[in-house]
């Protein structure tokens, strides 16, 4: 029944033995060793989640190119768009323009042909008066004998070419 | 196939060791079973107390009649003398008899004071003892063990009036214990304090036993928030009874976890942490305790406060217990072969023998993890808020 009964002295050697090592250990093992487990831990944890951050980044940062590409797009296609609306409307201003310049031209054209007709004509009138007068005169000083009724007949003739 | 090759030295060196350890105890059987013919079965009780008790010296082997050993200092500090210190070599005289020193001497592997008249008689007993194998008839072995009987009850008073503070055989084995706990550790310790990194060498061994420590034991019976207060005592205890388990497993070593006083005294330091750390919750819990119909609960009062104590003893008992008998288990299967005097029943007990102690190499695992989770249990029932 010895082995029942603590001895004296071992129990003080355990006692002041183990309050030691508790107090070297703790200040010099554990204590390093636990809070290099806790930075460890947090470090890992930090990093994962970095990773994750940096991951959900590039995808934001991928979303927004995308955007910003569509965007570029859209406003590309816009741009031509109008571009290609302006160019037509040029287009069909410069026909509309050229075609009232054509118009005015043919008018113009048509005008002074006109008056160049009228100028012919009343010169091909004069002229045919002359003529005819000449003719006339030739005709009559064989023909007509009196000078006067020839000179009456001839008014007559210039009356009804006049009324033409 | 790599695998193999690389566990093989080691199972050559853990099986060497093994048998090591067998052959020892062995010889250190073989050696007492030569001492005594009749009254052989309890010189082998003796022998496996012998080895499971302290000692004033460290006893490494026994050839023959020639006993190797390493003495030890002794430090009595007496009341009235003050302190004497000497070496427990001076407890025996150049035949390896016991001898009185300075006024005290060994009975019963137990510093007694010495009487003017006990020291001559104790010397004439051992001497008896020793060369009792040739042939000593029975009334004079009467006669002595009636001598035996006188001694134990004459100095049953005579242990009183000084302190044995001497290094005994545990107290050795504690220090060397301690030596190694520092030196692991700080072996350990020195991996963390170069940033962080990932673990090498020897902190790879440890950090899983420390992580488990933390995260299993601490963390799920103390609370997150509490544990981190604890966690010092807890791996100390637990790395302490641990190493200590497993030198005590080692051929010629001393048994310090399967000592009373070593285990008494951890279960202590709990039992004080545990009460010291007790908040609200955990008195009004004792005194008090909700929930329970009113008659009834001065019954549980003196319920709760005998648990107090028996925590204390389970703690105790458990370690020590559990260390003890396996230590005795394993000597008993040793002792079989000689104390059937069969070679064949010797051989088989070392084998058996072998393979308990493969068994006690678990053992030592499990109570140091036992220990260490119910102290863990109990000081998180201390500090519980009370709001589970």
């Amino acid at each position: 029944m010895d082995l029942l009964i603590p001895d004296t002295g071992l129990f003080i050697f355990q006692m002041v033995a183990f309050l030691l090592l508790l107090f070297v250990l703790g200040k010099f093992a554990w204590k390093p060793i636990l809070a290099g487990l806790k930075e460890r831990e947090e470090t890992i944890e930090g990093a994962l989640k970095s990773a994750e951050q940096a991951k959900e980044e590039m995808q934001a940062l991928q979303a927004d190119n995308e955007k910003l590409l569509a965007e570029a797009r859209a406003e590309r296609d816009s741009l031509l768009k109008e571009a290609v609306a302006a160019a037509n409307k040029i287009k069909e201003d410069a026909k509309a323009e050229t075609s009232k310049i054509t118009a005015k031209m043919v008018e113009d054209a048509k005008a002074s042909i006109e008056n160049e007709k009228r100028a012919a004509l009343a010169d091909v009138k004069t002229q045919v008066a002359a003529l005819s007068l000449d003719i006339t005169e030739k005709v009559l000083r064989t023909q007509l004998g009196e000078k006067k009724a020839q000179e009456t007949l001839v008014d007559e003739y210039v009356k009804d070419l006049n009324l033409n | 196939m790599k695998i193999r090759r690389t566990n093989l030295p080691k199972l050559l060196i853990i099986s060497v060791l093994v048998s090591l350890f067998s052959i020892a105890n062995s010889n250190s059987v073989l050696a007492a079973s030569g001492s005594g013919e009749e009254g052989e079965e309890e010189s082998k009780t003796e022998f496996i107390m012998h080895h499971i008790a302290d000692d004033y010296q460290w006893h490494i082997i026994t050839i023959g009649h020639t006993h190797i050993s390493i003495p030890l200092p002794v430090i009595i500090y007496d009341y009235e003398e003050g302190l004497k210190v000497f070496m427990s070599s001076d407890f025996y005289d150049e035949h390896h008899e016991p001898i009185a020193h300075g006024g005290f001497m060994i009975d019963h592997g137990k510093i007694v004071r010495a009487g003017e008249g006990h020291g001559s008689d104790h010397h004439g007993d051992s001497h008896d003892d020793g060369h009792g194998d040739d042939h000593s008839d029975s009334a004079d072995h009467g006669a002595e063990e009636a001598h035996a009987d006188d001694h134990g009850d004459e100095h049953a008073a005579d242990t009183s009036g000084f302190l044995d503070l001497s290094i005994t055989k545990n107290v050795a084995s504690l220090f060397l214990s301690m030596v190694i706990l520092l030196a692991v550790f700080f072996a350990v310790a020195k991996g963390y304090k170069k940033g962080v990194g990932a673990p090498k060498g020897i902190q790879s061994f440890f950090e899983p036993i420390i992580v488990f420590i933390r995260d299993d034991i601490a963390k799920t019976n103390i609370g997150v928030d509490k544990y981190e207060r604890f966690m010092p005592y807890l791996l100390t205890l637990f790395f302490f009874i641990l190493f200590n388990n497993l030198l005590g497993l080692t051929p010629g070593a001393a048994n310090l976890t399967g000592n009373i006083a070593v285990t008494v005294c951890l279960a202590l330091l709990t039992f004080l942490i545990t009460n010291f750390n007790g908040g609200k919750a955990y008195w009004t819990h004792i005194f008090w305790t909700p929930g329970v119909p009113l008659p009834l609960r001065p019954i549980i009062l003196v319920v709760e406060i005998i648990g107090i104590f028996t925590k204390l003893i389970s703690l105790t008992l458990r370690l020590f217990a559990s260390i003890t008998a396996g230590h005795i288990v394993v000597l008993s299967i040793i002792g079989l072969g000689f104390i059937l005097n069969s070679i064949a029943i010797g051989v088989v007990g070392t084998l058996f023998s072998t393979v308990i102690t493969l068994i006690e190499i678990l053992v030592a695992l499990i109570q140091a993890y036992v220990f260490t989770l119910f102290s863990s249990m109990y000081i998180g029932q201390a500090v519980d808020d009370g709001h589970h």
